[in-house]
């Protein structure tokens, strides 16, 4: 591949990770008090902040009401000075759109709503900072605002990128790999049944390198959802230590 | 803006608490909310700073990048402002929904901030006519909780307290043009003079009586409130009037005096907690989010 070298002759990358390695995922749940569930979630140099409102009823037009199942409803947007070069507007561009879009795919997926006939969730993400694997981090910081709303869901969803290199495949790209131009690969999984609730692939891939690519992202999501189940658990004992039971 | 419903007898609590100086949440009329300041917190940008003023909580993220100077003003660089009232913060600004605050927002942050009485806007000119720093302060809502801006004021002073700037080389080459060399070394920089940016205080009347740093529920109890810019010298740079009802000018002048010293006493506190994050360097531990 032209340009800069993403994998060493010694298996090292950019950051000095390992091919399967993932970067730091740090989080915290309850992070507003006024919304219903909030999260905030940094990927490495990734920092994402998700809110949840709901479910409520439906705002709006009555035509999106659903009758046997609750709406659910995404904005994605990234704050203007999230990126190397200022943005000009938070939302409402092709790229967030499109995002919002798989975001809704995503939960609708996960999230039991069924159980909220005529109802609405609402599910907001903010690119805080960005730095490869938005997608990513927008899904998993919405698990935990999901989780922190109460809102039951099927299994957590984790998601991870993955490309590929010299034969390689690399687990949770930064912005630095994603920008090469090389293939990328958007998984988003429910762990425990092993279900794919979103899947993306830009730029080509040889069909034989699939398996194993899919494989590598799969176990990388997999790994997320260890820290985020970490995370819920921390934040359960913080809280019933303060509930007093 | 973001709202709340409050009944004909709350209204009465509200009025008759701010009438015995004794809010709903034990404050008195010229008490601030617990504030929490924090800089540094996006490295994507220059400079950073997110305040939190009990549960209204901002962002503000500073970008410098190379413009063009305003023809009037050839030898002065110049300050952008750009709100945005995201969804996080209430699920009314969804979509296009927050756009109106947001412009009626930033524009009164240009009247406040960007005059050469707040910062010498000519320490951001690289050559005169051609090139100029432009700051793009871009103000991030993330929870309403009323008195919004004198919590971006706030966090706006605090992010470019925390802006480098890169300093530039200008070098000439044969033929007499001129070509920008950016430093490469990130601690070679210029830090912005903030000693004159103005604290914004907000006051809310209710009743008889006005009250500084309201809640929500506050202002929905108040008929009109009344914005001041206030710089550390107890200078009074800018003076709005907000909100759908009237004042009478005898309660302006009230409230432009406690405005001025509530926004005077602002300033030393901030500029110590400024001071002193500076001051631990690399050695602070960064909380974020995540505290």
């Amino acid at each position: 591949m032209a340009g800069i070298e993403l994998l060493s002759d010694q298996g090292y990358r950019l950051d000095g990770r390992k091919a399967t390695e993932l970067r730091k995922v740090q989080a915290r749940m309850g992070v507003f008090g006024q919304a219903d569930g909030s999260a905030y979630l940094e990927q490495g140099n990734t920092k994402v902040l998700a809110v949840v409102y709901g479910p409520h009823e439906v705002r709006g037009a009555r035509s999106k009401i659903l009758y046997d199942r609750a709406v659910i409803n995404c904005q994605y947007s990234m704050a203007t000075f999230s990126t190397a070069e200022r943005k000009r507007r938070p939302h409402g561009d092709r790229k967030s759109s499109e995002m919002s879009l798989h975001l809704k795919q995503t939960f609708e997926a996960a999230v039991l709503t069924q159980l909220y006939p005529r109802s609405q969730i609402d599910i907001y993400v903010k690119i805080l900072q960005a730095d490869g694997g938005n997608y990513s981090a927008c899904v998993n910081a919405a698990t935990l605002a999901v989780i922190d709303a109460g809102i039951p869901m099927r299994d957590y969803v984790c998601a991870c990128t993955a490309g590929f290199v010299d034969d390689t495949p690399l687990a949770d790209l930064c912005h630095a790999e994603e920008s090469g131009g090389g293939t990328s690969l958007a998984v988003a999984l429910l762990p425990r049944g092993g279900q794919i609730a979103l899947l993306q692939m830009d730029a080509r891939l040889h069909q034989d390198h699939l398996d194993t690519l899919m494989e590598a992202a799969m176990t990388a999501c997999k790994g997320v959802s260890k820290v985020l189940d970490e995370v819920v658990r921390q934040h359960l004992q913080e809280m019933s230590i303060l509930t007093g039971e | 803006m973001a709202t709340v419903q409050v009944s004909e007898a709350e209204k009465l609590y509200v009025l008759h608490g701010v009438r015995d100086d004794l809010r709903v949440d034990g404050r008195g009329c010229e008490d601030y909310r617990h504030v929490e300041v924090e800089t540094d917190v996006v490295s994507n940008t220059d400079g950073s700073a997110k305040v939190s003023l009990g549960h209204t909580n901002v962002l503000v993220g500073v970008k410098a990048e190379i413009g063009k100077p305003k023809p009037m003003v050839p030898d002065e660089g110049y300050l952008e402002f750009f709100v945005d009232c995201s969804a996080n913060a209430t699920p009314e600004f969804e979509g296009r929904g927050g756009e109106g605050l947001g412009i009626e927002l930033s524009n009164t942050l240009v009247k406040v901030f960007s005059n050469k009485h707040c910062l010498d806007l000519k320490s951001l000119c690289i050559s005169p006519g051609e090139n100029c720093w432009v700051l793009y302060v871009d103000v991030l809502l993330l929870q309403c909780d009323g008195n919004l801006f004198d919590a971006i004021s706030m966090a706006i002073k605090a992010a470019l307290f925390n802006t480098k700037i890169p300093k530039v080389h200008i070098c000439e080459d044969e033929d007499g043009g001129k070509e920008i060399e950016l430093s490469d070394d990130p601690y070679d920089c210029v830090r912005v003079n903030v000693e004159n940016i103005p604290c914004i205080v907000t006051l809310c009347k209710i009743g008889h009586r006005h009250v500084v740093d309201a809640t929500l529920q506050e202002k929905a109890c108040s008929v009109a409130s009344l914005l001041i810019s206030v710089t550390h010298t107890g200078m009074v740079t800018c003076v709005r009037k907000v909100g759908g009802g009237s004042l009478d000018p005898e309660s302006i002048f009230e409230m432009t005096e406690t405005g001025k010293r509530v926004g005077k006493a602002l300033h030393a506190p901030l500029m110590e907690l400024l001071q002193k994050e500076e001051s631990l360097g690399s050695k602070r531990q960064k909380v974020g989010f995540l505290g």
